[in-house]
């Protein structure tokens, strides 16, 4: 057996190298599809997003002509200009995702864990949190504009009991575009919470109320952090689409110009006015900022692994 | 809070419990006394009933019917968190997002005592521990991790310290040093331990008293080597070690003894050791108590003599040589002989007679269900 091994022992060694080698080759084949994809649709549309933003413009025609430049400017003059928006973009996302959170968490809990006894609860009301996908989004929003509309019973009600003033409206405000940012992201928040707690061993929760926990201790000292990695998913998952949406702060559905947000101004910039450089500008911002925000957070939160 | 940490143990008494769950009734009607102090076993195959103890005197599930007392204290209404109690888990459930230290740390968090991290690490050093505090349970061999869960348990000095099964996920030799340790530990603490398991041999060794449980009920209660020489049930002589049952009618009835007739054998057993001295009774025997001889003996009437038989199977265990006899109209009786050097017979095929001495039969208060007539040995 040994002399056998020690035989072998040369010429196994090369046929490893080879192997080693050949399989890199084919790994390589098999990523080039995925490796195409990205530095097609992905790698090449970025980095003509940021020359897009760097171009410079051409008035003297009496006409705007862009070209390809180095301006940077285009970065000052979108910052001072649209700030307000910028802002806007990233709080109204802070406050519908932690209104998703605060929304979801519970359900998540109440599907994921106290239903497990019943698995038929359990699938529906997965169902319900994803039946709203099978009407498109700018119906459902469109709906709850005409829900919240200045006629409707809500709004009247609202007025007569004096919690708002007989000239105030519901739509047009921040509180209804965050609200539509909130409800529309909701099963992006649920699904992925949903999916951690699912996994939650209740063993763990016995050992805390064991070990002299109360049941509110239990929750921020074991299910809380336990279920960390579905927050962070969660979080993301709304946090990102949101700070990008056009569609709930647009003066067409919940929104008004007093609401607008960064997707609005690229829109208009992009499809309206055509100042690409202006819009390209903003994407990047965009881009980078929550770049920037999701790393912070995910360092912050400890889950880098998650990434 | 209102929790009285004593730094002894605490007796533990159940009353009347009762429990249900939806379709199947887990325990019927439970009674059990364990005084302050005492290393408890409660003993039984899965399902008897015996983790739904443990979980009802932790306060992780309530009794349907009846009262907990710990101390002297009634508990029955309280929550988990409130009770002098805990547990080591079967599956450990150790914190996974938690150091080894923090682990141990947590119920004295949870109870503000003053420097949680010193008491951790004490009780860390204390299972041998103390160099693995800063890592994470998931780091940790099986082993260790059931050390941790013991240190998490132990650091809180409860009244009453709760074991399920908590060597079971260990090997055996493992398992052997553990259990050692465990015993050492309870003798030095001073604690009560009530140690759920379905190892006999882990319960016989470690409990000063075991309580045999089965569907629901204690089968019978006492110390490891009473239970062991005088079983009172069938269930009881199968589940502690091995019997060979033999079933008959009670054939003559004197001052000290019963005796059964079976096939044309007399088959004797002391009164005090027999739990029915009439009708049809069954009247056992443990195989290493039992001997075969290869011509019939010449015995007195504190032996009982059967035979002859054939020997049908023998199985080499290292420690002893275990032989299965069949004797007819009788039927099969396994006999163990120590494996000294010499061991009388070891041909496959050879008749012999077996003998055990009177005083080493017990009666049991039922009959086995599957044969009424004819004698069974149980493996």
């Amino acid at each position: 057996m040994a002399i056998a091994a020690f035989g072998h022992a040369g010429s196994s060694k090369g046929t490893k190298n080879r192997a080693s080698k050949g399989s890199a080759k084919v790994a390589l084949l098999l990523l080039a599809p995925g490796l195409l994809y990205l530095a097609i649709f992905f790698i090449a549309p970025l980095l003509s997003l940021v020359a897009t933003s760097l171009q410079t413009m051409d008035v003297s025609t009496g006409f705007p002509i862009y070209s390809y430049g180095f301006e940077v400017s285009n970065y000052v003059s979108v910052v001072t200009q649209y700030g307000p928006q910028i802002f806007r973009s990233f709080f109204y996302a802070l406050v519908a995702t932690l209104a998703a959170l605060v929304i979801s968490y519970p359900l998540a809990y109440f599907i994921g864990v106290k239903a497990r006894r019943w698995p038929l609860l359990q699938g529906l009301m997965l169902t319900l949190v994803i039946a709203p996908f099978f009407i498109s989004f700018l119906l459902r929003t469109f709906a709850w504009k005409q829900i919240f509309s200045s006629e409707s019973w809500i709004v009247t009600t609202l007025q007569s009991i004096g919690i708002l003033n007989p000239d105030q409206y519901l739509v047009g405000t921040p509180f209804m575009v965050i609200f539509g940012l909130t409800y529309n992201f909701i099963p992006f928040m649920t699904l992925p919470l949903y999916t951690t707690l699912e996994r939650l061993d209740i063993r763990y929760l016995e050992a805390g109320a064991d070990l002299y926990a109360n049941p509110r201790r239990t929750f921020t000292k074991i299910t809380l952090p336990l279920s960390m990695p579905g927050i962070v998913s969660g979080t993301l998952l709304t946090f990102i689409p949101i700070a990008g949406d056009y569609v709930n702060a647009s003066g067409l559905f919940l929104g008004s110009t007093e609401t607008s947000m960064l997707g609005n101004v690229v829109e208009s910039k992009f499809l309206k006015s055509y100042e690409f450089p202006t819009a390209a500008a903003l994407s990047v911002i965009l881009m980078g900022a929550i770049l920037l925000l999701v790393t912070l957070y995910v360092r912050k939160s400890g889950t880098d692994d998650l990434l | 809070m209102a929790i009285d940490f004593v730094a002894r143990g605490a007796d533990l008494e159940l009353v009347g419990i009762r429990k249900e769950f939806p379709g199947f009734t887990a325990i019927e009607n439970l009674d059990l006394h364990i005084p302050a102090g005492e290393f408890f076993a409660l003993l039984g195959p899965s399902g008897c009933g015996k983790t739904t103890t443990l979980r009802l005197v932790a306060g992780l599930e309530q009794p349907t019917k009846g009262k907990i007392l710990i101390g002297g204290k009634d508990v029955t209404d309280t929550k988990a968190y409130q009770r002098p109690v805990n547990t080591v888990f079967q599956s450990y459930a150790l914190f996974p997002h938690m150091t080894v230290l923090e682990n141990v740390a947590f119920g004295l968090r949870q109870r503000k005592i003053d420097d949680p991290l010193a008491k951790a690490q004490a009780a860390l050093d204390l299972v041998e521990l103390g160099h693995l505090a800063t890592r994470r349970p998931a780091q940790l061999s099986g082993g260790q991790q059931q050390r941790v869960a013991l240190a998490r348990a132990l650091v809180n000095r409860p009244s009453l310290l709760l074991l399920d099964e908590p060597l079971g996920a260990l090997d055996l030799k493992l398992r052997r040093q553990m259990q050692i340790e465990l015993k050492a530990i309870q003798i030095e603490v001073g604690l009560t331990f009530l140690h759920v398991t379905h190892d006999q041999e882990e319960a016989m060794d470690m409990a000063d008293t075991v309580a045999v449980m089965n569907l629901g009920r204690i089968e019978q209660m006492g110390s490891p080597e009473a239970l062991y020489d005088r079983p009172k049930t069938v269930f009881v002589s199968k589940f502690l070690g091995q019997s060979n049952l033999f079933v008959g009618n009670v054939s003559s009835d004197n001052s000290n003894s019963v005796s059964i007739d079976i096939a044309g054998n007399k088959i004797t057993v002391p009164k005090n050791r027999a739990e029915k001295h009439s009708g049809t009774i069954a009247v056992g025997v443990r195989p290493e108590k039992a001997f075969f001889h290869e011509e019939q003996p010449k015995l007195g009437a504190d032996h009982n003599l059967i035979g002859p038989g054939e020997i049908i199977d023998i199985r080499f265990t290292g420690v002893s040589n275990q032989y299965l006899i069949e004797i007819p109209n009788i039927g099969k009786i396994t006999v163990f002989a120590q494996n000294i050097g010499k061991s009388p017979v070891t041909e496959l095929g050879a008749k012999v007679w077996v003998s055990w001495k009177v005083e080493h039969s017990f009666g049991l208060s039922d009959v086995p269900i599957s044969t009424a007539t004819e004698s069974i040995a149980v493996q």
